[in-house]
């Protein structure tokens, strides 16, 4: 055979192997470059979102039941700052009222309350929860539980803010 | 300059951009999960500024792909 020529198979089959492969990974990285935008542009759409959702700083204030209806050691679930956002109202002593967001700060599903340990619990993950002050006792939760300042005004329970306290 | 580079030099200096351009691509999708772990918990306190490094990221993969463009030309 002659070393100058290609062999026969080769004209038969003329593929550049190292310009497909060339080929092949410059449409990959044209292809991962394209996914780039729309990561950077869901990133903008998820601040757009919490941007509209947040009532610029301002709370509304919203009543949740007459004191006298609250029976010492009883749960009362509400909604604050709108009808989206369940809450959770503990009546824990006489004196003593608390009222947290009841969506969990590892992945948001609602925090219930768990009798025997006297602490919120978070069936998703196994996350526990302090009753008294909403920090994370247990599991994967980081931050506590948002809290809702509360006011008694004349006898009535009224929802005024909610305070988030990421650690 | 494309002119005077061999075939193996544009494929080496394509590997290095394709490299580049993947870890950019996985600190994105990292960002994403970070933040959306932490606004799901109420956290929104880094919603602007992972926005931010999320778009400086797709800035630097438009620049890379720019060259890979000037590299095929
Ligand atoms: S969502 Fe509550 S522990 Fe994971």
């Amino acid at each position: 055979m002659n070393d100058t020529h290609p062999p026969a198979w080769r004209q038969d089959f003329p593929i550049d192997w190292p310009q497909d492969h060339y080929v092949a990974r410059r449409d990959f990285t044209k292809f991962l470059v394209l996914t780039s935008l729309p990561f950077a542009l869901v990133q903008l759409g998820i601040g757009l979102v919490n941007w509209f959702r947040r009532d610029r700083g301002r709370w509304p204030v919203r009543a949740i039941a007459p004191l006298a209806d609250i029976p010492v050691g009883s749960v009362l679930s509400f909604a604050y700052p709108d009808d989206n956002d369940p809450c959770l109202l503990l009546r824990l002593d006489d004196k003593t009222l608390q009222a947290f967001s009841q969506k969990c700060t590892h992945l948001g599903c609602a925090v219930t309350p768990d009798e025997d340990k006297k602490c919120l619990y978070c069936p998703c993950h196994k996350g526990f929860f302090a009753l008294d002050s909403g920090r994370p006792l247990a599991g994967p939760p980081r931050r506590p539980l948002p809290r809702i300042r509360l006011e008694n005004r004349d006898g009535i329970v009224y929802a005024v803010a909610m305070e988030v306290n990421p650690s | 300059m494309n002119h005077s580079l061999t075939r193996e030099q544009m494929t080496t200096i394509l590997q290095g951009i394709l490299c580049l351009v993947l870890f950019v691509v996985l600190l994105q999708v990292w960002l994403l999960t970070a933040t959306t772990n932490a606004w799901l918990g109420g956290d929104d306190s880094v919603l602007w500024p992972a926005a931010a490094a999320s778009a400086a990221c797709a800035l630097v993969n438009c620049a890379l792909l720019r060259c890979l463009n000037r590299l095929t030309v």
